[in-house]
């Protein structure tokens, strides 16, 4: 893991250990986040699975029904029965947010309240098994948006579990390995300073009193050779 | 306020008109992505495509992907479910996941 290229002074130090607090408090945030959301995530995509498969065999089942009422209806009179539709549905949608992810929510409404308005047509002209394909249809319209909600929430809590989990990674393997890399090198660094001038003290007070004490040698010799010839025992005894 | 659509082949979708969604028949892959387009940028919330015209769209149907409006949904035409509605909720899984753990 590569260290960071930064001087190894004191005030990168502290500036790098804030930074490696703050990076651990991040992801062990964004790990809560992650967690969070992969739990609703999950219990989401489960009921979005089962919803499918109940719409998906509805409407195999409404179509059915069509296939058969185009089959004994000219095109023409299906057209006609169908061009003016009887009620329109319209769609208030809200959002919702989780773990800040705006899902979308559905709630449907129809320019009629009458449910028997669902019939476009008058029954003469028109097979039975439209009135069934229609009525099917019309009742699991509800479980489609629901689907569609559920769907559309999935996609994009995948979306957002996937960055966030990108981050955590990105904080986890390379962010905090980085910065905790480059303290224990920027401390290495100046202990071994700290060292290296105490060693270099020692060394310069040695030479220093090395000196010092040849030169005290060296007075003691030219006092020594001063008075080597006078006869010291006549002078006065000290008291 | 938005309304909800059905793109797809004529006889899939035209039943669709009766429970008051907005229909727009299109047959080619072209169409599809035309009609998808201009209904994105329009007021509809929601749009339902068979999917047997999704499957020959995805590329485009991703770019809405990860935004709120519209949701594209896939369901099943006339000739049956192709399997690709169950395929996308698996796709959702296996991108949060890693894999797919739900069946």
């Amino acid at each position: 893991m590569a260290r960071l290229n930064v001087n190894p002074t004191r005030m990168e130090l502290t500036n790098l250990k804030r930074r490696l607090t703050t990076a651990r408090k991040g992801h062990r945030l964004l790990k809560d986040k992650r967690d969070e959301l992969m739990r609703r995530f999950l219990i989401l995509v489960r009921e979005n699975k089962e919803l499918r498969r109940r719409v998906e065999a509805a409407v195999d089942e409404a179509n059915s029904h069509m296939l058969v009422a185009r089959s004994v209806m000219s095109s023409e009179e299906l057209d006609t029965a169908m061009m003016l539709p009887a009620r329109e549905a319209s769609l208030e949608v809200s959002e919702k947010n989780v773990m800040s992810v705006i899902l979308p929510e559905y709630q449907v409404t129809f320019n009629s309240s009458n449910e028997g308005d669902i019939y476009s047509y008058g029954f003469a002209y028109t097979s039975s098994d439209l009135d069934r394909g229609v009525k099917f249809l019309s009742e699991i319209l509800p479980d489609m948006l629901r689907l569609a909600e559920l769907e559309k929430s999935c996609q994009l809590m995948a979306d957002e579990i996937e960055k966030t989990r990108r981050r955590v990674n990105a904080l986890e393997h390379v962010l905090i390995p980085q910065y905790e890399e480059t303290i224990k090198y920027i401390v290495m660094k100046l202990d071994e300073n700290e060292r290296s001038s105490t060693t270099r003290l020692m060394k310069i007070k040695d030479s220093m009193l090395a000196e010092q004490r040849a030169k005290d040698a060296a007075l003691d010799a030219e006092a020594l050779a001063d008075f080597s010839g006078e006869d010291i025992s006549d002078l006065p005894d000290e008291e | 306020m938005y309304k909800i659509a059905a793109v797809g082949d004529r006889d899939s979708i035209f039943s669709y008109a009766a429970v008051g969604i907005s229909v727009f028949p299109a047959e080619t892959p072209q169409d599809a992505v035309a009609r998808i387009r201009e209904l994105a940028g329009a007021e509809y919330a929601v749009i339902f495509i068979t999917e047997k015209l999704a499957s020959g769209i995805s590329a485009e149907l991703d770019k809405y992907r990860n935004s709120p409006v519209p949701a594209i949904i896939p369901i099943p035409g006339i000739g049956g479910s192709t399997g690709l509605g169950m395929e996308n909720v698996s796709k959702a899984v296996e991108k949060a996941v890693g894999s797919d753990i739900i069946n």
